[in-house]
């Protein structure tokens, strides 16, 4: 078999203006979480109701496509799909960075983030806050070891194993992000088992989503082709991941409304006139999975690249939406302190909150963003993750070349 | 010659205690009221809600007077640790007024998912936070079916010394541990007794002697969101 070349990129200009661009939105980042820091969370739309904002909606989303991004990695070794091992080390880097601009966004949303080191000495084990400390921090070790096994000389016969301790990691990850909100009785919005394999479908679909178009552009940015039938059959898997997220979403919501306790959540939600059911059926439902399902599922010879690019965008959009949607939607419906009766209080008891998203959330938020591609694209001109070429002909030698004609 | 043990034990409740004098922390067991240094305390209340007039809100400028949160003109931001919630039935149109703070849950989910440990439970059941460790993440406020919790949004000035409060972290009723302590009812409980509604009544519900086990023995309560599972210290009567 041909052996892939790896090469770092190189030093142009393009490259330092994407890296400048990237820096100069993660420090608006970082100035605005000295801001929320030195005047406190009023400077944010998050008040006593909704307790967690849009810094959560970003930090979790980066979270979850982090364990999705190493679905490419996990492919190739753990599924042994040989045309995926080109692209395996760009797996596990981007998964690496995403959940580094994840976890930068989270803590940097803390009331007392000066207390990061309390929160790496005191734990209280009955918290799944707490377990999922160790899960991130051990994902960054147990990925970075899967990678020192792929690129240092002589440690092959590890890749393997590797792969399979970082895949069972990363379904556990995502089962512990699932369970923050699963494990809360409280809340009617959440509360239920299947937040932790929906977080799972969410995170397939939306890793690979950012992976789909963060691989294509470095490509396109440093002169590397990117193989059509690469970009199809990775299109094809997004779309059972898509179809997944549907699937899991259709599961949540038909569960709660067979309850007549959850009732009220459930019509808020679907069949309410508020923002969230518009961004349920329009940004998640609709443009984040029935579109980009189309796209990627149309006959082969009507699919061009464009779609599939522009299905993963969508996902991204939608998936963001539906992070949006569980965090925020679930926090503005009141808590049922007394199932049944109506309640008004000077504490905005039995309303339905109201939640402004505010410029410093959002800073923060797309700082984490932009922090997570900047490692990336460090890590990309310091090490060889990027293969010379992920043409078709370079990923798979022995494939049969597709006929007809592909836009 | 006291050993360290026997001090602790002796003593009933250790205090830590901060250089500005703030008592932040109490653990070992607390001692009960009748000086039984075997039996555990658990301090909890009930509340009669035929003796709450609705528009009467003494306690809750009792608890703020005492603890030193309050309106601030930011009524989405500003902490609450106490406030009157009415409650009304959507079919008889029944209405009852009641307050509704920290309910100091036997199980409180608050301390289950806090990832330091700053949420915590006395050994008299009393829940409460230790600033020095809260992250402010606000997964408590999350957790909490009582929306017990409040998040400080933004700086403090002329706070109490014995109810610490800082930017950035989370705080509730602290059940007046401070005065609790020092052998005295909540601030609350004292000025609802002083306006003489006698609507809230505080004690050791492990002492069948108390009045409040007494009264949670003889008549029928409710606690909120029984359904839980996670035992709140607070009963309330005629609801």
């Amino acid at each position: 078999m041909k052996r892939t070349v790896y090469r770092e990129l190189d030093l142009s200009p393009g490259f330092l203006l994407v890296l400048g661009l990237l820096g100069l939105i993660a420090a608006a980042g970082l100035g605005a979480a000295w801001y929320m820091e030195h005047y406190g969370h009023i400077v944010t739309g998050m008040n006593n109701q909704v307790v967690w904002g849009l810094p959560h909606v970003f930090a979790i989303f980066l979270i979850v496509a982090a364990s999705g991004a190493l679905n490419v990695a996990s492919l190739a070794s753990v599924f042994n799909r040989t045309m995926y091992k080109p692209m395996a080390r760009l797996s596990g880097l981007l998964a690496i960075s995403l959940l580094a601009g994840g976890l930068a966004v989270l803590v940097l949303d803390l009331g007392r983030p000066d207390r990061l080191i309390v929160a790496m000495t005191h734990f209280n084990f009955k918290s799944i806050f707490a377990w999922n400390i160790f899960l991130y921090t051990g994902f960054f070790v147990i990925v970075a070891a899967y990678l020192f096994t792929q690129m240092g000389r002589g440690f092959g016969r590890f890749i393997r194993p590797a792969g399979w301790v970082a895949f069972v990691w990363r379904l556990a990850l995502t089962t512990g992000t699932g369970s923050i909100f699963g494990w809360l009785v409280a809340r009617e919005a959440y509360d239920a088992a299947i937040m932790a394999p929906l977080f799972i479908a969410m995170s397939l679909s939306f890793g690979l989503a950012v992976f789909i178009l963060f691989t294509g552009r470095s490509c396109a940015l440093s002169g590397r082709e990117f193989g059509q039938d690469l970009l199809l059959r990775l299109g094809r898997l997004l779309g059972l991941f898509i179809a997944a997220v549907l699937y899991f979403t259709a599961v949540q919501h038909l569960t709660a409304l067979y309850a007549a306790e959850h009732h009220d959540i459930e019509s808020f939600i679907l069949f309410g006139d508020s923002i969230y059911t518009t961004l349920f059926w329009t940004g998640q439902v609709l443009i984040g999975g029935v579109v980009p399902l189309i796209l990627v599922t149309l006959p082969t010879h009507g699919v061009s690249r464009v779609a599939i690019k522009l299905a993963c965008a969508l996902v991204i959009v939608g998936g963001f939406v539906q992070v949006y949607v569980i965090v925020i939607g679930g926090q503005v419906y009141p808590l049922a302190l007394f199932p049944g009766m109506e309640v008004r209080s000077s504490f905005q008891d039995g309303v339905i909150a109201g939640y402004q998203p505010s410029l410093p959330e959002f800073l923060l938020g797309i700082g984490g963003v932009a922090l997570a591609l900047a490692i990336a694209a460090i890590g990309m001109k310091s090490l060889r993750f990027l293969p010379e070429s992920l043409a078709d002909e370079a990923v798979d030698p022995q494939r049969v070349p597709r006929t007809g004609a592909v836009t | 010659m006291t050993t360290r043990r026997q001090f602790l034990r002796d003593s009933g409740a250790f205090t830590a205690t901060l250089a500005s004098g703030a008592t932040l922390i109490a653990f070992a067991e607390a001692q009960a009221e009748d000086g039984n240094k075997s039996r555990k305390v658990r301090w909890g209340m009930l509340i009669d809600v035929a003796n709450c007039p609705e528009g009467c809100s003494t306690c809750v400028s009792a608890c703020s007077n005492e603890n030193g949160w309050g309106d601030t003109g930011n009524p989405l931001t500003d902490a609450q640790w106490i406030r009157k919630v009415a409650v009304t039935d959507p079919q008889s149109k029944l209405r009852r007024s009641l307050p509704v703070m920290c309910q100091h849950c036997a199980e409180p989910p608050c301390v289950d998912v806090c990832p330091t440990g700053a949420s915590f439970k006395r050994a008299d059941g009393i829940v409460l936070v230790d600033k020095h460790i809260c992250i402010g993440c606000r997964y408590c406020m999350m957790a909490c079916p009582y929306k017990a919790r409040s998040f400080i949004h933004e700086p403090l000035q002329n706070q109490k010394p014995h109810a610490p409060r800082g930017k950035g972290t989370v705080e509730s009723c602290t059940l007046c541990v401070h005065r609790v302590d020092g052998g005295r009812l909540p601030a609350c409980v004292e000025a609802c007794a002083a306006a003489g509604h006698n609507a809230m009544l505080f004690g050791d519900l492990n002492d069948p002697e108390t009045e409040i086990s007494k009264r949670v023995a003889q008549h029928p309560v409710r606690k909120i969101r029984a359904d839980l599972g996670i035992d709140p210290g607070v009963s309330y009567e005629n609801l």
